[in-house]
């Protein structure tokens, strides 16, 4: 394989990674601000896919119904969790985080079902719009699909994003405060409960996102959560808990080792993923970057 | 709770019940029986840990899953006699948890969980490509098991002695100064260092016998189901055993054998309604979680307890 | 018995303890007083091994004990009851002493005998002394405040120690469970030969059972000495008491 070949497989393996950072990204907020170990979140990513397959579908699967879903999935997905919070979560912030982590284990698996119900069990297609098909030629022979440039475009933007909701929104501002210490938060005034719930609709959002956008490469299918809240989560543990930065420094690593693993020894590729995490934590047990926790 | 005489009468009512199960009930049942007592056992291991000595082991069917492809392995792969497969099991188990455990222990609970939940992933990533050796993502399937333990009610038998036994020895370590020793260790770590316990040490040993026992309980089911898969070592099969003990009761020493009872049943009864069981499973984890924070079991020893302190 | 030579130990650039000095002879009780923050827990956590120092030695019957684990140091003879209590709560009164029995006996890893038939006699023996025999059975967590620090000095004493070091152990009691509780200690240390050292804020209870006292303040020794000495000196009276005098 040569050098461009080599280059441009990694290019297609860092625009994954982005998906990974958008997804993990929002799991990392509602670890870090709400503590909660958000196991829907992977079933939130594929109900995002699934929405992006009937936004398109119902728009004739024209360039137009791509936007719209760009921006229709995530919404969808916030609205979900959004009542899933009012009705149940906001109850439930004071218990033991292996509570919540059963909590929000249980609701994945009623998301899954859920979604087999409502779109039926066989995989599901949605089509790159046509501004962004087809290659673009970045240097010499190296050659990347548009849409993964789009990706790879997209992923600073949306980091940077990101870094000002966070850093310099007043709500952002105010979940980073209210993570290290909700009491403190809560006698200022501050109605905290709002404040949760804001920020894991803007997690959840984010797992929608990354669910739309990765909907073009791959089949959208069952079982596509399951995979993916491990990495996720995997991601978020190596990054530091509630780092945002944190989440794309483990994407990076995480996305780079699949990428190198499979360009090495494609019949083991996936297992360098796993290896690179359990070889950090076991010299930076908790995580390459400060936690919130 | 099983201390007093009517408690033992009740047990030992149920024992004869469990030997003579396979005369009157139908071949699924008695396979269904032996899941039962077997995934009882699997969430009895884990309890010892969880419930006693309050470490969170998320990811407790790694050894579970090693135990019982190690067995599968022997079996398929070797001309050694089947007890070695049955003793590589457990061994296995144990092994492999406590070389977990030495990696994890020196870490907080919730470092220790997700370090655990990596390890774990890491094993079955390993497990799930490796086509050659492990059969992969399509398992092995058919395997050879010593034909008095082959049919369904000899499986039976033999699911059901074992798990007695180990029953029993989890019980009576649970009950031993060492028992008592993980316990103090779970409501207060720091005081038990202070009164000159060795924690780290107490809690690997905890883990070593949790992942022995795992790995009897993955053995039992290669003679049950005389089949492997990937699946068993995945953590959402890891999550469903957590639930059996949060369901049954975890500050009791038979709420996850009643847990892993009480899901396996619905799960058999819904699966015939409707295909839709994780939904069921999910929405009923959400109700537990709701209203019966501390299991079937807890939720009745309170009950008896708030009806002793009224009549005191 | 117990020389504190010279501890420091700062926290982020916080001198928590600075050059602190305190000794304790066999048989005495010794009361290390201070306003809040002096640093009397931070001290008591050094000698106890919970926290290493940054400098200075700590010496118990001439050994030098400066840094070994908790564990260790406990096994030397030192035990300790924390100012928040401290308890196995979902234990019973019985097995919370029991345990600390069963750790000083190092049977710790008896797997298959229950553990009711290890040592009734000497628990029972504590519970007795301590006055909690009647509550033998109540789960640690539903006894009152001042039943559970009582508890606390229980699961010290099962240690058989030589030295008990008490952080605050009538805070949040009432006069009467103060007293009651002061009384038991002084009788515990006349029929078991112990040596206490304690810090307190309570000034009745210092200076109505201490032989000695030692005045920390700002994580510094003042001074140490008896009871006469500490309340006739100036730098004490001026830092603590609040008097000022011309």
């Amino acid at each position: 394989m040569d050098l461009y070949g080599f280059l441009s497989q990694v290019l297609v393996g860092l625009s994954r990674t982005v998906i990974l950072f958008i997804v993990s990204s929002g799991l990392s907020l509602i670890l870090g601000v709400l503590r909660i170990p958000n196991v829907a979140h992977g079933s939130l990513y594929m109900i995002g896919a699934f929405a992006a397959y009937s936004i398109t579908k119902f728009f004739g699967g024209t360039d137009i119904g791509f936007w719209a879903a760009l921006l229709g999935a995530p919404l969808f997905v916030a609205l979900i969790s959004f009542i899933a919070e009012r009705a149940v979560f906001q109850f439930l912030y004071e218990r033991e985080h292996i509570m919540l982590l059963l909590l929000t284990f249980g609701f994945s698996l009623i998301f899954g079902d859920l979604v087999k119900l409502v779109w039926g069990g066989e995989y599901k297609t949605v089509a790159v719009p046509k501004v962004l098909q087809g290659y673009v030629l970045l240097f010499k022979h190296l050659h990347l699909p548009l849409y993964n440039a789009f990706l790879l475009v997209l992923g600073p933007i949306m980091a940077f994003l990101l870094w000002l909701f966070v850093n310099k929104t007043k709500i952002g501002k105010i979940s980073r405060a209210a993570a290290v210490d909700r009491e403190m938060v809560g006698a200022v005034g501050i109605n905290v409960s709002w404040v949760f719930g804001i920020t894991f609709v803007v997690g959840c959002f984010l797992a929608g996102l990354g669910g739309m956008l990765v909907a073009p490469t791959i089949s959208v299918t069952l079982g596509m959560d399951h995979t993916l809240i491990m990495e996720s989560f995997l991601i978020v543990i190596i990054g530091g808990l509630g780092n945002i930065w944190g989440a794309l420094l483990g994407a990076l690593i995480f996305g780079l080792a699949q990428s190198l693993g499979i360009l090495m020894w494609p019949k083991f590729g996936i297992v360098f993923p796993y290896a690179a995490v359990v070889l950090v934590l076991t010299f930076k047990p908790r995580g390459l970057l400060k936690s919130t926790w | 709770m099983v201390k007093n005489g009517q408690g033992r009468r009740i047990l030992y009512a149920i024992l004869i019940l469990l030997f003579l199960f396979p005369f009157f009930a139908p071949r699924f049942y008695v396979y269904l029986m032996s899941l039962v007592l077997l995934y009882g056992l699997l969430a009895t291991s884990l309890n010892l840990v969880l419930g006693y000595g309050g470490m969170f082991q998320f990811h407790h069917c790694v050894f579970y899953g090693v135990g019982a492809y190690a067995t599968a392995l022997i079996l398929t792969k070797t001309q050694l006699h089947p007890i070695f497969a049955f003793l590589a099991a457990p061994l296995s188990g144990a092994m492999l948890s406590l070389i977990m455990g030495i990696i994890c222990v020196r870490l907080s609970r919730l470092y220790f969980g997700m370090l655990q939940i990596s390890l774990g992933s890491l094993v079955w990533a390993i497990v799930y490509r490796w086509y050659s050796f492990t059969g992969g993502d399509d398992g092995i399937h058919g395997i050879p098991v010593p034909e008095i333990i082959g049919s369904t009610n000899g499986a039976y038998y033999f699911t059901l002695i074992i798990t007695g036994i180990s029953m029993f020895l989890l019980y009576l370590i649970v009950n031993s100064p060492f028992g008592k020793t993980l316990q103090g260790i779970r409501d207060n770590a720091l005081r038990s260092e202070m009164i000159g316990v060795n924690v780290k040490l107490h809690q690997l040993a905890a883990l070593t016998i949790a992942g022995f026992f795992a790995g009897v309980a993955g053995m039992l089911f290669v003679v049950v189901d005389t089949t492997v898969f990937p699946e068993m070592l995945f953590w959402t099969l890891s999550l469903e055993v957590l639930i059996m003990c949060l369901v049954g009761g975890w500050f009791s020493f038979l709420g996850p054998m009643l847990g892993a009872a009480v899901i396996l049943t619905l799960r058999t009864i819904v699966s015939t309604y409707t295909v839709y069981w994780a939904l069921v499973l999910g929405i009923t984890m959400t109700l537990v979680i709701f209203f019966l924070p501390n299991g079937i079991l807890g939720f009745l020893e309170e009950r008896l307890m708030r009806g002793k302190k009224a009549d005191a | 018995m117990l020389e504190v030579i010279g501890v420091s130990k700062s926290f982020d650039g916080f001198m928590a303890v600075s050059r602190a000095q305190l000794d304790v002879k066999k048989g005495e009780i010794v009361a290390v007083i201070g306003p809040n923050g002096a640093g009397k827990t931070t001290l008591f956590n050094l000698i106890t091994g919970l926290l290493k120092p940054d400098s200075g030695k700590i010496l118990y019957k001439g050994e030098d004990i400066t840094g070994l684990d908790p564990y260790e140091i406990f096994r030397k003879g030192i035990s300790r009851s924390f100012q928040i209590v401290n308890l196995f709560m979902r234990l019973t009164v019985f097995e919370n002493v029991q345990l600390s029995i069963l750790s000083r006996e190092k049977r710790t890893w008896s797997f298959f005998k229950g553990a009711s038939h290890f040592f009734r006699d000497e628990t029972d023996h504590v519970l007795e002394q301590v006055g909690l025999k009647e509550k033998k059975y109540t789960l640690a967590g539903f006894l009152s405040h001042g039943e559970q620090k009582i508890l606390e000095i229980a699961i010290a004493l099962g240690g058989k120690p030589e030295l008990m070091i008490l952080d605050e152990p009538t805070a949040g009691m009432s006069p009467e469970e103060t007293f009651r509780c002061m009384e038991l200690i002084r009788k515990l240390r006349e029929e078991l030969d112990l040596t206490i050292l304690f810090c307190e804020h309570d000034m009745d209870v210092v200076f109505g059972y201490a032989n000695r006292i030692m005045v920390m303040v700002r994580g510094e020794t003042v001074i140490q000495g008896t009871c006469d000495e500490i309340r006739c000196d100036r730098l004490v009276q001026e830092a603590y008491l609040g008097v000022t005098h011309e």
